[in-house]
């Protein structure tokens, strides 16, 4: 009988299966399709201290096995997340929820983290420091180490749920950066966010976003993402969470063996709506392939 | 929503950029005429959103222009092959504001999704007026269609080669109807909102991610809040409608 319980900062996941942040709204559109409580647990729509529309339409271009969205942190601020969404979010998904939170300053994080950690369900913060679709904020949080532990300390300091600090691949020594959040009290990694990217259209002679540039996902970028959850999970002590263009068991296998606890799987749901379902159910048909009776035994094994 | 397969029975060209795909499959979750549905092809990631043109029983027929290698890919495609679809997407139309006399306007390949529309008010007894407005007599396409449901067309070409010279709005100041229900390009439709003497709702298009609300790749602004092109709409009702060019 295939084992796929993981444990993730000291919660237990069914299995290592996590819809990512911005690839799966509040759970609820899913909700009509499939029974998400099939899933370890799901990222919940980044969420910010204040209301955001977001950036300006075209958002999404169309690139070779992957896409670019430069949607940039739409969501309805982190008191009406609490007051609107997770009560929606409860009625269709019974297992502790990851609550994605971005900012703009170190305060941002700290005062939209206090909210969320009064949340029952909230089992994890994943605290995004690496969104390179907003201006003064997000990314440029995760692209300095000093930064990114300063985040880590204020939110660390108004919660005692687990920490996870989502990472972007958009700098020169991703490992340096995890080691700062690590030494910063960080419980746990993700990684990777979006790849900044780019497309131009011929027709019109301009860039196909309207922000010009965006985060580049999909399974283009899968091969970039296990290298660098190989690099950090082999550099920090603490739970790694590998996401990147995962599409299938075997992706999510190949993740695990990279050195990932649980797996996020983003685009693919944009794409196949049932993606995380379908990959959730055939993980026990690909384990006994690769004769793995338990997941758990095989993170980091490579 | 459903995800299903659907294999093509006839997949022909309408004019020298426009085809019609008629397709079999489980069109059940396909509830309003304005929808579209969601189209996967080989070696694209994302999909191909298109409106419903005309859906009865298990068929539904896709009219839709080639304007990219993957609209280009899809007229290649010939009998017997298969779509992987996803169905019921968007609010669509909404019938109940019609009045006896509604008024369709049409641009271009914002037309099809006016077909199924006006079939559905033809059998509820409405007098149904459709302007249909191209660029060129070359490109119209659906006339005949149209006329063929007994609804009173009107052509218009900017060039004047066929029916009225000039665009759609040209032809709408010279009809009286009770609601307008229109689909094309984004300057058309502003027009059309300007022109219009009723409420109305118009259908909107953009470049989405998902196309049944998960990415918010498609939001827009408008009177009554933020909202996604591929879920709260496509369509929009007059009043709600906030231009932002």
């Amino acid at each position: 009988m295939a084992e796929l319980k993981v444990n993730l900062c000291g919660i237990e996941l069914d299995n290592p299966i996590i819809p990512a942040s911005g690839c799966f709204g509040y759970g609820y559109e899913f909700a009509e399709l499939y029974d998400i409580n099939c899933l370890g647990t799901f990222s919940f729509k980044g969420t910010t201290k204040d209301p955001r529309f977001g950036n300006p339409t075209p958002r999404i271009a169309e690139c070779y096995a992957g896409m670019i969205n430069a949607v940039g942190l739409q969501n309805p601020g982190v008191e009406k997340v609490i007051s609107e969404e997770l009560p929606k979010l409860k009625q269709c998904f019974h297992k502790p929820v990851m609550a994605n939170v971005s900012g703009f300053s170190v305060e941002d994080y700290a005062y939209t983290c206090e909210k969320l950690d009064k949340e029952e369900q909230v089992g994890w913060l994943e605290v995004n420091v690496s969104c390179p679709n907003v201006h003064g904020g997000g990314m440029s949080f995760g692209t300095d180490p000093a930064a990114a532990a300063e985040v880590v300390r204020a939110v660390k300091a108004v919660t005692n749920k687990p920490v996870i600090v989502k990472l972007s691949p958009n700098v020169t020594d991703i490992v340096s950066i995890a080691k700062a959040c690590e030494e910063a009290g960080a419980d746990g990694i993700s990684l990777i966010n979006t790849l900044l990217g780019m497309r131009i259209d011929l027709n019109k002679k301009a860039p196909v976003i309207a922000n010009k540039m965006g985060g580049f996902s999909g399974p283009a970028i899968f091969p970039v993402a296990v290298r660098m959850v190989y690099q950090v999970a082999h550099a920090v002590s603490i739970p790694v969470v590998g996401m990147g263009g995962v599409s299938t068991a075997e992706d999510v296998i190949e993740m695990m063996m990279a050195g990932a606890t649980a797996v996020e799987v983003g685009a693919a749901n944009l794409v196949n709506p049932f993606a995380s379902r379908d990959i959730v159910a055939d993980l026990p048909r690909v384990m006994e392939k690769y004769k793995i009776e338990k997941l758990a035994d095989i993170i980091g094994i490579a | 929503m459903k995800q299903g397969l659907f294999t093509i029975i006839e997949n022909t060209q309408l004019t020298a950029t426009v085809w019609q795909m008629r397709l079999a499959g489980d069109t059940s979750a396909i509830t309003a005429s304005g929808q579209f549905v969601n189209v996967l092809l080989d070696g694209k990631f994302l999909r191909r959103p298109i409106s419903v043109c005309d859906c009865e029983g298990d068929e539904l027929t896709l009219v839709y222009k080639v304007v990219g290698s993957g609209t280009e890919q899809m007229s290649r495609m010939e009998r017997g092959q298969t779509l992987d679809v996803l169905t019921g997407l968007g609010n669509g139309y909404d019938l109940t504001d019609a009045g006896d006399a509604p008024l369709l306007l049409g641009g271009g390949v914002g037309v099809p999704p006016l077909y199924l529309l006006a079939k559905q008010l033809v059998a509820a007894g409405k007098k149904v007026s459709v302007v249909l407005g191209f660029n060129t007599a070359d490109e119209v396409f659906y006339e005949e269609e149209f006329k063929s449901l007994d609804c009173d067309v009107t052509v218009t070409t900017v060039d004047g080669t066929k029916g009225i010279q000039g665009f759609v709005t040209n032809a709408m100041e010279n009809i009286s109807y009770t609601h307008f229900y229109t689909c094309g390009p984004e300057p058309m439709l502003k027009a059309v909102w300007r022109t219009s003497v009723t409420d109305g709702q118009l259908s909107f298009e953009e470049r989405m991610g998902c196309g049944f609300g998960a990415c918010m790749g498609c939001s827009c602004k408008t009177l009554t809040g933020y909202k996604r092109i591929c879920k709260e709409g496509p369509v929009m009702r007059k009043g709600e409608i906030l231009w932002q060019n």
